[in-house]
């Protein structure tokens, strides 16, 4: 009997390969919220725009042979999303919430409806980058295979955190989110850069979903998502609204997504739908060891609906 | 609704007591729609029915008899096991008129289309896959199911011939006995190529979860295993992750060779059109529907894809004189004697149960060389 399994060393590769495979769509979402939300917006609506997203890249590479054109038109998707949302918004009395769960319905029956004939082609999948080619063994190959929206979604995070701090406009988006009179004293139009925040937040999320049904798992279907696009929201408040917490956050959902199927796949096999709900207790606890009696919130934007 | 229920379950308890022959209550509604050609037949779906899968297989099934005289057909996909498909059963019933109704998802039998039945003691129900008990369910209710064991028995045999690692990998959605059996009969299959094989079963836990299905397919080939078949309701995914890597696919439901291309063994598939076929003919004729509808390979319940180039000349000999054996009715999936996984004897030696056997359809154990466990 020829072994080629590597035994209980699958389970810290896969949540290694479930970390940097699963995150990427959390990482696109969560940061795109993090600039919606840095300008006192929330956007619910992203689990639409993914689905959307995922829905438009997967038909535009199917049709132009080319998935790089179909991420390209996820985003302009993407970005039209948000700023429907955003124009909305705009008007007083408006509920960013309300048209937010709105837009989501939205998003997910429209691409349900345009999507239908999508279901059954096959598309040319987004290129990864083999990186595992030092080792001989195929597991850790195919865990080195990663894809290059990884990498653009980890120099984003890097690129936003910096900017946030140091660029004209990180400064601008902030003022915006923390408090709206001291921007108009400014000078500043907070609606107009409410509007640009809610599209890149939206162009953002559909580049997650670009990588779900180009990439991982790489198919279009109505259950693609499966509510990725509503936890990464989440994950904003559990980052504290910093994108690389963002990141890391992300490839804490990943790796503990994997968690559940690789132990299935070593023996352990009692309880597993107690390890599928491992992301959710490893929230609770994080969020319960980082809360504070006498702070609510650090970090949070001071505009944001969410907090007033 | 809840004055009028009672009267609705005591009006149909007396039917059922004296047999239920079909109609005789005079018709409230005006409706004896079963005597009569003019037939609307309604059928349900999980998910969406172009999904490579389980409705998908459905929808083919309702397709031929659309065509046939005097059927109108309606549909709604994507319908939830929940409250959700008593609603839509209401609305077929209450607004297209439907007296036939195929709620074609496992989680719609109970309590969703038992409560439905109670209700509307009139229409007919029947549902796919449910274990429809005389004396304990309404007589307007039926299951029908195919005995798609023998499929993945097949599949079994051509993943023993396929193996190198000597073990095969399975992505099974929930631990229910008709997804258990599969499992079990998938590596019977192949241990009657080489008796040490064995097959790691991997539940997601939901029917339709992508992205934890490809993590399963992974931790699958991860692990060593070169053939990969599954129980989800859209294999495309599997499918899809297992031929990436490099393993060999068995199909399930439909025929994906298109997708793994030279990596695809076989496949086990539905052959709903029959099925359906049959019911519709019996309903337009004023016959009987059947309550409890059952049928295999030789009864053109289930039909096996292509045999794909990977597969040795050795397997096929095989695989076919299997298939003979199925198709003249004396062959037995579960021969005693078996053990489960856990070493107790589940099946004692002597004992073959015939692929109709009632015992097989409440299967909870793996047997043994499944490495998994059901809770």
């Amino acid at each position: 009997m020829e072994d080629t399994g590597i035994g209980l060393w699958g389970v810290p590769l896969a949540i290694f390969a479930g970390a940097i495979r699963v995150s990427t769509p959390f990482i696109f979402v969560s940061l795109g919220e993090t600039i919606t939300e840095r300008s006192g917006r929330i956007n619910l609506g992203l689990e639409g725009t993914l689905v959307f997203g995922a829905m438009t890249a997967y038909a535009v590479a199917v049709m132009t042979g080319s998935p790089t054109l179909g991420v390209l038109a996820a985003m302009a998707t993407g970005a039209i999303f948000g700023t429907i949302h955003g124009w909305i918004c705009k008007w007083p009395k408006v509920n960013d919430i309300a048209i937010g769960i709105a837009m989501m319905q939205f998003g997910l029956g429209l691409a349900f409806f345009l999507g239908k004939s999508f279901i059954q082609p096959v598309a040319p999948k987004l290129p990864s980058i083999p990186l595992g080619g030092w080792s001989a063994v195929p597991q850790v190959q195919a865990a080195l295979n990663i894809n290059v929206l990884f990498f653009i979604g980890a120099a984003l995070a890097l690129f936003l955190w910096w900017a946030f701090r140091n660029t004209r406009i990180g400064l601008t988006l902030r003022v915006v989110g923390d408090s709206t009179d001291a921007a108009r004293a400014m000078g500043i139009s907070p609606d107009r850069v409410r509007l640009l925040a809610t599209a890149a937040g939206g162009s953002l999320a559909a580049i997650g979903g670009a990588y779900l049904s180009l990439y991982y798992p790489g198919s279009w279907n109505e259950g693609i998502s499966s509510g990725q696009g509503l936890m990464a929201v989440a994950l904003v408040i559990f980052a504290r609204w910093n994108p690389i917490g963002c990141f890391l956050a992300a490839l804490l959902f990943g790796g503990a997504g994997a968690l559940g199927p690789a132990l299935q796949s070593v023996g352990v096999t009692q309880g597993y739908y107690l390890f599928y709900a491992a992301p959710y207790v490893l929230t609770l606890i994080i969020l319960i060891a980082t809360s504070s009696p006498t702070r609510s919130l650090a970090g949070a934007p001071g505009a944001l609906s969410l907090t007033k | 609704m809840t004055k009028l229920l009672p009267m609705n379950r005591r009006n149909f308890l007396q039917a059922s007591a004296a047999g239920l022959a079909a109609g005789t209550v005079p018709g409230l509604f005006g409706s004896q729609a079963m005597a009569q050609t003019a037939l609307t037949v309604g059928f349900i779906y999980v998910g969406p029915k172009d999904d490579y899968g389980y409705n998908q297989a459905h929808a083919e099934g309702a397709a031929v008899i659309k065509k046939m005289p005097g059927i109108t057909l309606v549909e709604e996909e994507n319908v939830p096991e929940t409250v959700d498909v008593q609603k839509t059963m209401e609305s077929m019933i209450n607004l297209d008129g439907a007296t036939l109704l195929f709620p074609t998802s496992f989680g719609y039998f109970d309590p969703h289309m038992l409560a439905m039945a109670a209700k509307y003691p009139k229409i007919q129900f029947r549902h796919c896959g449910g274990l429809w008990t005389e004396g304990k369910h309404p007589a307007n209710t039926g299951s029908y199911f195919g005995y798609i064991g023998q499929g993945q028995y097949l599949n079994g045999i051509a993943a023993g011939y396929a193996t190198k690692s000597k073990k095969i990998g399975f992505v099974a959605a929930k631990p229910i006995p008709q997804v258990v059996q599969n499992i079990n009969s998938f590596l019977l299959g192949a241990r009657s190529v080489d008796p040490t094989i064995t097959c790691q079963v991997i539940f997601t836990g939901e029917w339709s979860l992508a992205v934890k299905e490809a993590e399963a397919t992974n931790a699958l080939i991860d692990q060593g295993a070169d053939v990969v078949t599954c129980h989800v309701d859209s294999p495309k995914v599997v499918v899809e992750t297992a031929a990436g890597r490099g393993a060999f696919v068995c199909g399930y439901h439909a025929n994906q060779s298109a997708l793994a291309k030279d990596k695809y063994l076989t496949g086990a598939e539905w052959a709903w059109g029959n099925v359906y076929t049959n019911f519709i003919k019996a309903a337009q004729s004023g016959g009987k529907l059947g309550n409890f509808v059952r049928g295999g390979l030789k009864d053109g319940f289930v039909k096996m894809s292509p045999l794909g180039p990977a597969v040795s000349a050795e397997g096929r000999k095989k695989f076919e004189a299997t298939l003979a054996e199925i198709m003249s009715g004396k062959f037995s999936v579960f021969k005693g004697p078996i053990k489960d996984n856990k070493g107790n004897v589940v099946v004692t030696a002597g004992t073959a149960f015939a692929e109709d056997a009632i015992e097989l359809e409440s299967m909870g154990y793996l047997v043994e060389g499944v490495v998994g466990s059901t809770s």
